[in-house]
Order: structure tokens, then C-alpha cells, then sequence
């Protein structure tokens, strides 16, 4: 039997720098060829291989999940396969339609109608339009939409624009599905509904799917077999329990790093950095930290960003990439800061039980859009955790949670 | 089952039937080849293949256009009609050009028609890629269809302006000829024209976004190198060759030719003309297909 989808060492590469990384403009490059012809250096260009030697096979019928830190090349390789972007090296070869879910709503106008959008969104993700007309009643009874169906979708609510997104691309018939990250959106309720259709599409018609996330549970509930991905190169390959271990070990290996970083992001908003480096401070320093014991994120920004003043976000997630602990500037202490700060927030007593962290940081001004975001670039492990001196040996679990507030037991009659 | 296989999104050049290695997969499933460099095509394949969604983009398009406006669809009308009277009022009236013997308003609008046409369709395809950014960068179909479809829904706008030229005529003691047979054959060289640029105009806007400003002008430039508000026997005959090189010099002559009873023979100038817009077309869908692989890294 051969496989449903080969890859042969695919690579992408992509060049950053001032005239390739966003918006070119044509005197750049007409003075580029000038230079070139003069025998002068050309303005520098530094290249990052976003994926690179990724080979793989996979079979008729098989769900695998592609996990992986942000940029680590998960996207790239999605992308690639869906053919949205061309490799820069390697080969692939799929035998049969491709159907990629990347976003939720792929094509969808606001203006138009959600009929109207279930035709436009659906031909544009491959399906004929009779195919649409056969199941358009299936799709719009998935997405629990009927009543709104001639409502334009700008009248919706974002959860009902969602339902019916992901109801079009839930009942295309590939042989070879894509989906990316698309199932973090919505509700509970409609992301279990959404990870069920996947399965069963599997499992009912034996479709390939190829399932990137950062949901750890959803992998291995979802997906038999897992690929990780680190800075862009195809780490490990088997059963999606032992990459998850791996994965999670790999996050251990966290230092408290004075980051200077390849930015990932290909989002011309973002295009501007603001953060320049992060630092984590504890007592016991390298990047342990204790619990109970004070803990402090030290930003640097970016003196020459364009915006007069921000709020700063920390998120903590665990390793399994579940949010644990939030911070915000701005919503919850009202504050601002301006660029070329160095924003410092402090936890007095750190309230999480042993494992390893890591840490997202924002910035935003409310109701305006997210001006940067950092995600996974350090981190920290909590190594001691011992509130009460009893030699505890306690190691958190999905049971328990990792979140332990500073507490204490007594008998209601006690000391009184 | 099979049903659904003919909807695959491939293209045709990299589809076998059979697997290499000989194995069970299915006979007819197709074999999509993902590599560096794709063979060269002029992409009007995979425009065939991709029918349905460019009918549902052109669908779209003239669904979006009108909504929230109070005239509707009555704008296809009112920009000929509005220059209509701009161009009667001044150069017919106050500047006194001739006219190759209609009314002076027929004259006008009997060009206008594809004029409005033209600039319309040209501005929409060479915006088309990059306003469909959020699509570029997450779905694959041959992009080509943008561009196309974005030229294409204006068509009905077209069909509605000449309708209106042919009402008004009759007024002015015009009536149909002969030559009506000859319009369908002009739309399509009318949307060849706008093409030939917007393909090429689409691709380029991807990487420079100087185009955006450039449009604006080369409509307004083209305006007055075309046989508009003046008629091209204005121009000296043995000159009168290098002129159709303008494709829009070919189109609003054959138009106003096909669409009245004006006696003038503008066939060596369409054929001059036709050949420039076949030209850039061609040398536009070479470019456009080179550069469309890279549209998702640097939209």
C-alpha cells in the first residue's frame, strides 16, 4: 500500500530584512540591481529556514497530530502541503485531494448571506457546487445556524460565524484533510462537537488527516501517531504518547534566556517588534523558581515603536500549553507603559506547583488590536514545591492542576 | 464518490492516473506534486477546471457591488451618462470636435460604454489579489481566477450601458445595423484589454504596492490617448496604425463602429490593437503564473 502522502525533504526558506520581509517597494529593488551591478554590497538579508529536511510518510487512513512551539515550522509545513506556499527545497507527493482548514470561514463576506457563504466558502475550499447543494442542509444543521441561514453573517454573532466556518469545511470529502489549530475557537461544547466530526471522518471513510496543535489533549485524544517539530526540523515521529513526552521534556529544558529572537511572524501588523528581550528573575536564578518565593518578569521595549503607549500581558502556560496564570496591565491594574520601557511585573508569591512554564507576553490597547505578541520564547521550571516544609513529594496532574494558592489546614476549634 | 473526485483542486499538468510505484491506490485518484519550481503555463487550464468558483467570485463581486446603495444597480449608468454630459458640454459643444458625422452624444457614449467598462474592470483586477490577502494566504486555487473574475463581473454592467446606448439611439434617428452581431465578439476583446493589464498589474501590486498609485493615473492617461471625446481620423492616416497600438484605440473604434451607422473602417486598427492586448495578455499570464507561487509569502 502505498503512502497517502510522501515528503522528501522538504524545505522553505523564507528571507527576512527590510525588502523582503513585508511590503517590497520597487526603488529598493532597482537600487539593489544598481549595488549588484557596481559590485556593492546589497543591503543585508538574513535567511531563516522555517522548515528544512522534513520527510515523511503517511498512510491511508491514519490521523496524525504535528506538534511543535510557535514557529517552530508546524504552519510552514501545513502550509506547504496545501500548497498556499511552495517549498523552497524537497518534494511531496499526495495522492488524491487536498483539503486544508486553516482558518474557520475561509472566503466568508460579511455582507453576504450565510447561504451565500456556504456556496463562496465552500467553492473556494474545492467543492462543486452540486456537491454543496447535496449536502447544504447537512451543513447548515451541523452549524445550528437555520434560522439565520438569509441573514446577512455581518448580523451574527462571532460563535454562529464560527459554527457555520467550520460546519462548510467540516463536510468537505478530501482524501487528505489539513487543519490547523482551527478547533481552539468557539465554544466547549462546538470544539468537542468539531474534533468528533474529525475523528469520524477517519475513521467512517478512512480519510489522512494531518492535525497540528498546541493542545496536547487534543493530540492524544485525537491522533494515534505524532510528528514534533522543533526550529524547523522534524525531531521525532511515533506514537503520539511518547512524542508528547518527548515534548514536554524538551519544554524542561527551558533556561532563563536574555532573548534575542527571529521573529515568526509574517503579519505585516506585527511587522514592528516591541519586545526586544525578556528576562525571568528568581532567587535561585537560571530559570528555577520556587514556590511561595517571589518571581519577576523583566520587558524590554522597543524605543522606536510607532504607538505612544501600550498595556503588557503575561500569560503562564503549562507544558501541556494550557493557559495557568494571567497577568494584564492594563485590565486589571490600569496601566500604561510607553515604548523604551523596561516593564517590570513581579509575583510576590508564585503560586504553582512543580513543572515546567512558559510565558507568553502581549501588548495592547483594548478595543484597538494586539500590537505584539511572544509566545513560548521563555519560560521557567518550578523546581521546589514544598509550602509546609513536609518533604511533599506532590507532582500536578490533569486531576489536580498546577495552580496551588498559598494556604493553610486547621481544625475550625483550633487555637481559639 | 466519483462524483466529487472530478472537483479535485489540481492541475491538470501534474495529475497521472496511476500511482509510480504501481501500488493499490485508487485508478483516477490524482497524484498532487508539491516541488520548487512549478513548469511553466499560462494557467487557462486550471481557470477551466476552477469554473464554478469563478463564477461564485463574479457572483460575489456583483452581489457586493450595489448593496447599501441607494441607486443600486442604476450606477452602471449614471458614470457613462454623467460623462456623456461632461464631454458634450465641452469638447462638442465648446471645443467643437468632430465626430465622424454622428450626434455628437452618440459619439460619445457609443465609447464610453467600453471605456467605463475598461477602467472599472481594470482598477477591480489589479486590486483583486491583494484585497483577497486573508484567502491568498490560507487556501490554494489558481489565483489567476481573482484577477479574472474581479474583470469578469463587470460584464453586466457593460450588458446594462449598451442596453441603454441601444434605447437612447433611436432618439437621435439611430438604429441597429448589421454590425450588432460583432458586440458579443468586443466584449470579450474588451475584457482581454482591461486583462492585459490587470493580470499583469495584479501580480506586480503583490510585491510593489506602488501600483495602487499608478492605476489611477495610467486610467486617466489612457482617457486621452483614446479615441473618446475625439475621433482616431483626427489622427494623421499613415500614423494612424501606430496609434492601435493603444489596445483601447482598436476597442472603442470597433465599438462605436458596430454599436452606429458611422461610416468609418476601423478593422486594421482593431487587428493592431487586438495584437497588442494578445501580447501583454500573454507576456502578463507568463509573469503572473512565475510569480503566483510566492504571492502567500510576501502578501
Amino acid at each position: 500500500m502505498a503512502p497517502m502522502v510522501r515528503a522528501e525533504s522538504l524545505g522553505k526558506r523564507y528571507e527576512l530584512g527590510e525588502n523582503t520581509a513585508g511590503y517590497g517597494r520597487l526603488t529598493d529593488s532597482l537600487s539593489n540591481v544598481l549595488r549588484r551591478r557596481r559590485g556593492q554590497e546589497v543591503s543585508e538579508r538574513r535567511e531563516v529556514w522555517a522548515l528544512r529536511n522534513a520527510s515523511f510518510e503517511v498512510d491511508q487512513g491514519e490521523v496524525v497530530g504535528l506538534i511543535g512551539r510557535n514557529g517552530a515550522g508546524k504552519s510552514t509545513l501545513l502550509k506547504i502541503l496545501a500548497r498556499v506556499t511552495t517549498p523552497t527545497e524537497g518534494r511531496a507527493e499526495i495522492h488524491g485531494r487536498i483539503g486544508s482548514l486553516l482558518e474557520v470561514g475561509t472566503g466568508f463576506h460579511q455582507e453576504l448571506t450565510g447561504r451565500e457563504n456556504v456556496f463562496l466558502s465552500g467553492a473556494i475550499l474545492g467543492m462543486r457546487r452540486a456537491e454543496i447543494q447535496r449536502k447544504f442542509d447537512e451543513i447548515v444543521a451541523f452549524s445550528e445556524v437555520e434560522e439565520f441561514i438569509d441573514t446577512p453573517v455581518k448580523r451574527y454573532s462571532s460563535g454562529m460565524g464560527l459554527r457555520l466556518g467550520f460546519a462548510v469545511a467540516a463536510f468537505l470529502e478530501p482524501e487528505v484533510l489539513l487543519v490547523d489549530e482551527v478547533l481552539a475557537v468557539g465554544d466547549r461544547k462546538f470544539r468537542e462537537k468539531c474534533m468528533g466530526r474529525i475523528g469520524q471522518v477517519s475513521r467512517e471513510d478512512g480519510r489522512t488527516v494531518l492535525f497540528v496543535s498546541h493542545d496536547l489533549n487534543a493530540i492524544l485524544s485525537t491522533c494515534p501517531r505524532a510528528m514534533l517539530v522543533d526550529r524547523g526540523e522534524l525531531v521525532a515521529d511515533g506514537p503520539s504518547h511518547e512524542v508528547a513526552a518527548i515534548y514536554e521534556r524538551e519544554h524542561a529544558a527551558f533556561a532563563a534566556v536574555e532573548g534575542s529572537f527571529e521573529r515568526t511572524t509574517r503579519n505585516p501588523q506585527m511587522a514592528e517588534r516591541l519586545f526586544l528581550g525578556a528576562t525571568v528573575l528568581s532567587a535561585a536564578g537560571g530559570g528555577h523558581a520556587a514556590h511561595g518565593e517571589p518571581l519577576t518578569f523583566v520587558l524590554r521595549t522597543n524605543p522606536e515603536f510607532p504607538a505612544r503607549e501600550f498595556g503588557v500581558d503575561v500569560r503562564v502556560l503549562d507544558a501541556r500549553q494550557r493557559p495557568v496564570a494571567y497577568m494584564s496591565s492594563l485590565e486589571m491594574a490600569g496601566r500604561y507603559f510607553a515604548p523604551g520601557d523596561t516593564v517590570r511585573c513581579e509575583i510576590d508569591c508564585l503560586a504553582l506547583a512543580q513543572g515546567t512554564y512558559s510565558v507568553d507576553i502581549g501588548a495592547a490597547i483594548p478595543f484597538i488590536q494586539g500590537m505584539d505578541l511572544w509566545s513560548g520564547e521563555v519560560g521557567f521550571d518550578v523546581v521546589r514545591f514544598d509550602p509546609f516544609d513536609s518533604g511533599s513529594t506532590f507532582a500536578p496532574d490533569d486531576r489536580t492542576g498546577g495552580v496551588v494558592p498559598a494556604h493553610h489546614w486547621s481544625r475550625e476549634d483550633d487555637g481559639s | 464518490m466519483n462524483e466529487s473526485r472530478s472537483a479535485v483542486v489540481v492541475d491538470e499538468e501534474s495529475t497521472r492516473a496511476t500511482d509510480p510505484v504501481g501500488a493499490s491506490v485508487d485508478v483516477g485518484a490524482p497524484v498532487i506534486v508539491i516541488q520548487p519550481q512549478r513548469r511553466w503555463s499560462l494557467g487557462i487550464r486550471s481557470l477551466w477546471s476552477h469554473r464554478e468558483l469563478t463564477y461564485f467570485l463574479v457572483v460575489r463581486d456583483v452581489k457586493l457591488r450595489y448593496k447599501q446603495t441607494f441607486f443600486g444597480a442604476g450606477w452602471a449608468l449614471i458614470q457613462p451618462i454623467m460623462l456623456m454630459g461632461v464631454f458634450g458640454l465641452f469638447f462638442g459643444r465648446l471645443a467643437g470636435l468632430p465626430s465622424d458625422g454622428l450626434p455628437y452624444p452618440i459619439f460619445v457614449l457609443a465609447a464610453l460604454v467600453p471605456w467605463t467598462f475598461f477602467s472599472s474592470a481594470l482598477g477591480a483586477s489589479s486590486r483583486s489579489v491583494v484585497a483577497s490577502s486573508q484567502v491568498v494566504s490560507k487556501v490554494y486555487f489558481p489565483r489567476l481566477i481573482m484577477p479574472v473574475a474581479a474583470a469578469a463581473a463587470f460584464l453586466i454592467d457593460l450588458a446594462l450601458s449598451f442596453t441603454f446606448l441601444v434605447v437612447i439611439e433611436p432618439f437621435w434617428g439611430i438604429y441597429p445595423t448589421w454590425r450588432f452581431v460583432f458586440i458579443p465578439g468586443l466584449a470579450v476583446f474588451a475584457l482581454l484589454t482591461a486583462l492585459c493589464f490587470g493580470v499583469w498589474l495584479s501580480a506586480l501590486n503583490v510585491r510593489y504596492r506602488d501600483v495602487i498609485y499608478t492605476v489611477p493615473f495610467l486610467i486617466q492617461a489612457l482617457m486621452f490617448a483614446s479615441p473618446i471625446g475625439y475621433p482616431s481620423s483626427l489622427i494623421p492616416e499613415n500614423l494612424r496604425a501606430l496609434y492601435g497600438l493603444n489596445p483601447l484605440a482598436g476597442l472603442i473604434e470597433g465599438f462605436r463602429w458596430a454599436s452606429t451607422d458611422v461610416n468609418t473602417n476601423p478593422a486594421s486598427m482593431v487587428a493592431v490593437s487586438f495584437a497588442t492586448t494578445i501580447v501583454l495578455l500573454v507576456s502578463g499570464l507568463i509573469y503572473f503564473s512565475r510569480s503566483e507561487s510566492s504571492f502567500a509569502d510576501i502578501i
